[in-house]
């Protein structure tokens, strides 16, 4: 590890190690936040009862819903605009605004036309999503190199095998910064989602575990929760430096 | 593309999703999601409401603090890590990380601390604004020649005027880009924390009407907001643009 690795380790160490003392020491309300190791040891306690197996599945499973609509009609969505530059021309202003524009207090409206099921969170998730992978991909086919149709007329490459062959591994590492993208925002409005409103999911929990004054549960549940995210977001980070290195050759 | 093909681009645009909207409505019903046109008559009811004056100001007091604090915040935490190397080395990899968390999880712990009132929701609204702007200071500010820095130093600028008079000047365009970004976020926030707990402002308004299924108020309160930000963003682009010419 890097010396500067090395002292981003320290921080973070002294950080909790801190607030740890903080809480031991009583400088902090026992009533209003627990010691780290105590989260940690609820959170351990929490899952060893299985008690939140149907919720970690039930969440992580929209998640999964999620990303893949996201991702999948996302793509397909900005082929046929970038197909169609008219369109996208029109479509410019509203790509501009779209993450400017507080898309998640339409929820309620969803819940109201689609009743409390997991279907708005679905929606509201995707609704939040999909629109960064609509623009990486318009994006990524943009930066296509020119030189690669000459090339592929050269080989008599077919439409699939030049799409396959040649473009699809040039606008790859656009298209996964929308898949990163995707990941986290799909991650963030489905939680969020639960968290406002929904019959049940980790949001739903924390929620719970709040109005009942339950600090040890409603904790543990957020350390659960910061880690995953922290993890998810961590390795598709790294997997996204690595492309881009890759793909400048590795100069910066 | 002409200014006249590119507002008929518009108007088609805008024409499609009143389409959308009046056939969506016209499969859940009137209950649900009331018509476009019916919805638009409430407006012009809803806006000089009292009910709607006291929660839209409730709402825009709290937006204005959280902003405010976000601001002040991100511009330290984005200047001492532009400026000082290795705190920026160190310290960049964690806002990232912080900033693609999802803050809401962490909103009980600010209500247990900060109480369920105004402060609450401003801190929370802070949480969301304070990243960007300081990511994008950050940035900002490393990107600035360092012949700048030379010759603050070959004047003998104290470190204050050094960042009154050099680094901010010369870092304003895209520390206005994370002002607006941070705007943004911090909108959201203060709009979830309103959601979530709170018996005053329009994110609550939304909930309450969600709860007595009032969809026509609910949705033109969706809406106002959701005018309300797309036209703060546009005048915030513009000055953007404008300062982007300009250096």
């Amino acid at each position: 590890m890097t010396r500067i690795g090395l002292i981003r380790l320290a921080v973070i160490a002294a950080l909790i190690g801190g607030f740890e003392l903080a809480c031991r020491a009583g400088l902090v309300n026992h009533r209003i936040v627990i010691p780290p190791s105590e989260m940690a040891g609820a959170l351990a306690a929490l899952l060893a009862s299985g008690a939140i197996n149907s919720d970690i599945e039930r969440t992580l499973g929209v998640v999964a819903v999620v990303i893949a609509l996201s991702v999948t009609f996302g793509f397909a969505a900005g082929i046929a605009i970038h197909a169609l530059p008219r369109l996208r021309e029109a479509l410019e202003p509203l790509f501009a605004t779209y993450y400017a524009v507080p898309i998640f207090i339409f929820y309620p409206v969803l819940i109201a036309i689609f009743g409390l099921s997991p279907i708005p969170i679905v929606l509201i998730g995707v609704a939040t999503a999909i629109v960064a992978m609509i623009i990486a991909t318009i994006n990524g086919l943009d930066r296509i190199p020119r030189v690669l149709s000459k090339v592929a007329r050269v080989h008599r490459l077919g439409r699939i095998a030049t799409a396959v062959r040649l473009q699809l591994p040039a606008a790859a590492p656009y298209l996964f910064t929308g898949v990163k993208l995707s990941v986290s925002y799909g991650f963030i409005a489905v939680i969020a989602a639960e968290f406002i409103l929904s019959p049940a999911g980790l949001g739903r929990d924390i929620s719970d575990a709040y109005t009942d004054f339950n600090n040890r549960r409603m904790y543990a549940l957020i350390l659960f929760l910061l880690i995953i995210a922290t993890v998810v977001n961590t390795a598709l980070h790294a997997l996204d430096t690595r492309w881009s290195e890759r793909r400048t050759g590795g100069r910066p | 593309m002409t200014a006249a093909r590119r507002a008929t681009d518009t108007f088609v645009i805008a024409g499609a999703i009143l389409v959308a909207w009046q056939v969506l409505h016209q499969i859940a019903g009137t209950t649900a999601l009331p018509a476009p046109l019916p919805t638009l008559s409430y407006l012009l009811q809803l806006v000089p409401s009292a009910r709607f004056a006291e929660n839209a100001a409730a709402t825009l007091e709290a937006f204005g603090l959280a902003l405010l604090l976000a601001c002040l915040i991100g511009l330290a935490v984005g200047v001492w890590m532009g400026a000082h190397r290795l705190s920026g080395a160190v310290g960049e990899p964690i806002l990232v990380a912080l900033y693609s968390l999802p803050k809401i999880t962490l909103y009980p712990v600010v209500l247990l601390i900060f109480g369920l009132g105004l402060s609450g929701k401003v801190v929370f609204g802070a949480m969301h604004g304070i990243l960007p702007i300081a990511l994008l200071t950050m940035g900002a500010i490393r990107a600035i020649p360092s012949v700048y820095l030379r010759s603050a130093r070959a004047l003998h600028l104290s470190p204050w005027q050094t960042i009154a008079t050099v680094l901010l000047p010369a870092a304003l365009p895209e520390v206005f880009t994370g002002l607006r970004i941070g705007f943004t976020v911090t909108l959201l926030g203060v709009l979830l924390g309103e959601m979530f707990a709170s018996k005053l402002g329009l994110g609550s308004m939304i909930m309450t009407d969600m709860s007595l299924a009032q969809s026509e108020d609910m949705i033109t309160v969706a809406l106002i907001l959701f005018v309300f930000a797309a036209f703060a963003n546009a005048l915030l682009l513009w000055v953007e643009h404008k300062l982007q010419r300009r250096a």
